[in-house]
């Protein structure tokens, strides 16, 4: 390790964050545009599902706050993507390699929202497994990307417990939406146990990036305290999650669950999930459809430039 | 099972080789990205216009439009600055030692450098 290496490690020791400008190693900002990036992707392509129920929401309330909600990811994209471009990316080259497909997102976005209550499970489950991972993000050691995390972390809380507000609702209504909200619980469940990736036996990420604090918390003490969380919560709505292992431990001070089906989770995340396909094409019909509104601002905004310019030169 | 060996970063997202500045085909892009322009918000009459964040926008207006709707969608600000990022001039944090040095050693400019005595009130 030689003396710049050893300067930044004692400053990611002494809990001193990592500025754009600051020294850092190589692997240090190729991971970084890498997890935020992909971060970023997950927010954008995450507006889909949801965006399919805006105009069929149940009420003009219900159609407000879903519009608000996809309105808040759409601004966590941007922040995020700015966050990356402080290391050396350009927005046009992460978004090339979304639509490469070199570039991944969250696999829970490749599940289809088949009923309205599936909003409602969104909201509680994804933004809530989202948020375990963002709250400990807030502390990563990277600056902006540390910032970028308080003011979407600010937002998210509006966002689960609008989820668990049209749940509670459907919850407390007719039998035939008590099943919707049991449905939707029972599809959502274990795929957003799965956000929190494979287990740590399983994976070799965390080292180096529990070394620079990029990452603070590993994959299974996140997942158990979402466990923890949800099934006491589960309890307000008067269901169950889709789990006969899941109790309590004593012992342990935690909730016991069964085991993920990890064949599924490798499978969605190879591209086989049910709506892959659909996500990344949506994504790029609306990047090229949108190509000459892109083209036609930055000509206007030249043409503009160039005649204030003859005009100074004319005044001159 | 051989996939075991990705490395996941960031929950279930692999890592594969993306995301990273490092594309070789980074040629076949436009290089056509709206510039980048770096956001300043006063959260309330009375004080400092702070560092929010950075957008890209075509000209100045559509970046405090841009800016009002990413930064500003719970009345988080009631004035916004836009200031093109490539006109900011930043100090070299390589030279910080050197450059906040010299205040380093001035310890009477500070108000508990005076030892005065106890009956003197209010200063
Ligand atoms: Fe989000
Ligand atoms: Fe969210």
């Amino acid at each position: 390790m030689d003396d710049f290496e050893k300067n930044f490690q004692g400053k990611i020791d002494a809990e001193i964050k990592i500025e754009p400008k600051d020294w850092m190693p190589e692997k240090y900002r190729q991971t970084l545009i890498r997890q935020i990036s992909q971060h970023a992707h997950s927010e954008i392509v995450g507006m889909l599902p949801e965006g399919n129920w805006i105009t069929r929401a149940p009420s003009l309330k219900r159609k407000a706050i879903l519009l608000a909600k996809v309105q808040d990811e759409a601004g966590h994209g941007l922040y995020l993507y700015a966050a990356a471009e402080t290391l050396g990316t350009t927005r046009e080259e992460m978004i090339d390699q979304l639509h490469s497909g070199q570039a991944k997102y969250s696999s829970i976005f490749n599940y289809p929202t088949l009923t309205w209550a599936d909003i409602g499970a969104i909201g509680w489950l994804v933004d809530g497994a989202a948020i375990m991972n963002q709250v400990m993000l807030t502390r990563t050691s990277y600056g902006p990307y540390a910032r970028a995390m308080v003011r979407i972390c600010k937002e998210e809380s509006f966002h689960q417990r609008q989820g668990f507000d049209i749940l509670l609702t459907l919850s407390q209504g007719p039998d035939a939406q008590k099943n919707m909200c049991r449905d939707a619980i029972n599809r959502w469940w274990w795929p957003s146990l799965m956000m929190f990736g494979p287990k740590d036996s399983d994976s070799t990420h965390s080292d180096q990036s529990m070394k620079w604090k990029i990452k603070r918390m590993g994959n299974d003490e996140l997942r158990q305290k979402f466990v923890d969380m949800i099934a006491e919560q589960v309890k307000v709505l008067g269901m169950n999650l889709p789990d006969p292992d899941l109790k309590w431990n004593e012992e342990k001070n935690h909730y016991d669950f069964g085991e993920i089906n990890w064949q599924e989770f490798w499978n969605v995340v190879k591209g086989n999930g049910p709506c892959n396909k659909q996500r990344l094409d949506a994504r790029k019909k609306a990047w090229e459809q949108g190509a000459w509104v892109r083209e036609a601002a930055l000509a206007h905004a030249n043409k503009v430039k160039l005649q204030t310019h003859k005009g100074t030169l004319e005044a001159a | 099972m051989s996939i075991t060996c990705r490395k996941y970063y960031y929950g279930d997202i692999p890592d594969n080789n993306a995301g990273g500045n490092i594309s070789p085909e980074k040629n076949k892009l436009s290089g056509n990205d709206w510039p980048l322009w770096e956001v300043f918000i006063r959260s309330k009459q009375g004080l400092d216009h702070k560092h929010a964040g950075s957008l890209h926008a075509t000209n100045a207006q559509m970046a405090i439009e841009n800016a009002r709707d990413v930064y500003t969608r719970r009345m988080e600000g009631v004035s916004i600055w836009v200031v093109e990022s490539k006109h900011i001039h930043a100090s070299n944090p390589e030279e910080a030692g050197s450059l906040y040095d010299p205040a380093n050693d001035k310890v009477y400019r500070y108000p508990a450098f005076y030892d005065l005595p106890d009956e003197l009130k209010h200063m």
